[in-house]
């Protein structure tokens, strides 16, 4: 699985597509280490754009629970956004709504996270 | 075969308050108005056909305790939470107070699910007959240590029907009341084992108290195994998947998604969520069912799995 990144200052979003389940989430916790690896106080911070998921399963989103803590055991942070009705619905069902930071838009997502990053945004 | 549940509740028994009383009937009134019911029959009618279940019933509070029907005289009973005390009270009530022989099936040991023992009032009678089966080394133990001080006032000695305590092995075939019955070890504190359970080409499954870690795809792959085209699964579902892999990750209990996802990969016919949370009530229990009725709903492939919560009463027939 590949993860398009793109950057806006401080902020890198991740854009996944395709189903994240049992089949997928390894290579999905794969392409998203080297992001990790670098999301420390200060700089990198992922947003996690799902607008191209259509599914996602219970091994998927421990993928998420794992890199949400260790994105914040280094001080850095992961939000997702952009989640389809039925990936929004398996959030709420799930409770991962609650637990992870969860965003309508891209753009509310760096709004809330990095100013510089929304400037980036809108400059684009 | 047919299920009856006689505890449902997890880790310990619940009652409702006055509160939760009185909202129902608040919410009962509320929605009766203007509907003219005026006899008993109206309104059994209305409560029965009309009401929400969340409303015109409850979930229940016993803890685990789950009766298979074969058709023959033996009761098969799984666990031996505060419900085994109702499924004792009501044998003795409709069959008399001796002859009877009961297989049971003991996931573990914890409390929750032996504390109905001693409450048990067929073991305390003569001419009947008690089998209780299980993994445990600590089977025997378990139950002595509970009846008897400090813990209870009545000593085990004092139980005078024939008990007896068999030790199975897990991952092994065994034919037992007429059943083929198959133990699975499974993820919780000091082991819990699940029972896979057939008769004449129905299948039951019971797995409570276990957790279910993800990042043991072979291992998920046996439980899919052990599900496979079950007539019904009995699922520990007390918790949310995020809290199961976060705060409560290894206190041994799993989720309704990871239950629908397991009974899809296993294309098992009906799911029943159990060990329900001890702080949900009624209404919170309803919302769990629409939800995870929902989750299978948008998530089904080419098989469709039936989603139920069990609750203290209910019979399903397979």
């Amino acid at each position: 699985m590949e993860l398009a990144p793109k950057r806006y200052a401080d902020t890198v979003a991740l854009f996944a597509t395709g189903r994240i389940d049992h089949a997928t989430a390894e290579p999905f916790k794969a392409a998203l280490a080297p992001h990790l690896a670098v999301c420390v106080a200060g700089r990198d911070r992922l947003v996690l754009d799902l607008g191209g998921v259509e599914y996602i399963s219970s091994v998927g989103l421990r993928v998420l629970m794992l890199a949400s803590k260790q994105a914040k055991a280094q001080g850095g942070s992961l939000a997702v956004t952009h989640l389809q009705p039925v990936v929004r619905e398996i959030f709420e069902i799930s409770r991962f709504n609650l637990v992870l930071e969860v965003f309508p838009t891209l753009r509310e997502a760096l709004a809330k996270l990095s100013p510089p990053a929304l400037t980036a945004f809108d400059a684009i | 075969m047919l299920v009856r549940f006689w505890g449902t509740r997890g880790s310990i028994p619940v009652a409702m308050t006055s509160a939760e009383v009185q909202r129902k009937l608040v919410n009962a009134l509320v929605a009766a108005a203007g509907r003219g019911l005026d006899t008993a029959g109206k309104a059994r009618a209305f409560v029965e056909g009309e009401l929400e279940f969340s409303i015109s019933h409850t979930f229940g509070g016993n803890s685990s305790c789950v009766q298979i029907e074969t058709g023959d005289e033996d009761y098969v009973v799984c666990d031996l939470g505060s419900g085994a005390r109702v499924l004792g009270n009501t044998v003795l009530a409709t069959r008399g107070p001796a002859g009877h022989r009961f297989h049971v099936f003991m996931s573990h040991l914890h409390w929750d699910h032996i504390m109905g023992f001693p409450f048990f009032m067929p073991a305390y009678l003569p001419g009947n007959h008690v089998r209780i089966y299980g993994c445990h080394a600590t089977l025997e133990e378990a139950f002595r240590r509970q009846n008897a001080a400090p813990s209870f006032p009545v000593d085990f000695s004092r139980m005078s029907a024939r008990i007896e305590f068999i030790r199975l092995e897990p991952d092994r075939d065994y034919d037992i009341a007429g059943l083929r019955v198959r133990a699975k070890l499974q993820h919780h504190g000091g082991d819990s084992y699940g029972y896979r359970i057939e008769r004449h080409g129905k299948v039951v499954v019971y797995s409570t108290d276990s957790e279910h870690k993800q990042d043991d795809p072979e291992r998920m792959k046996t439980f899919v195994e052990f599900f496979r085209d079950a007539d019904l699964v009995i699922f520990d579902a007390q918790y949310s998947l995020a809290d199961s892999i976060s705060v409560k990750e290894d206190w041994g209990h799993s989720s309704n998604v990871v239950g629908v996802e397991l009974c899809q990969l296993a294309r098992a016919r009906r799911l029943c969520l159990y060990h329900h949370e001890p702080i949900f009530d009624d209404e919170r229990i309803a919302t769990l069912l629409a939800e995870t009725r929902r989750l299978e709903e948008i998530t089904r492939g080419d098989h469709r799995v039936e989603v139920w919560a069990a609750y203290d009463g209910m019979e399903i027939a397979l």
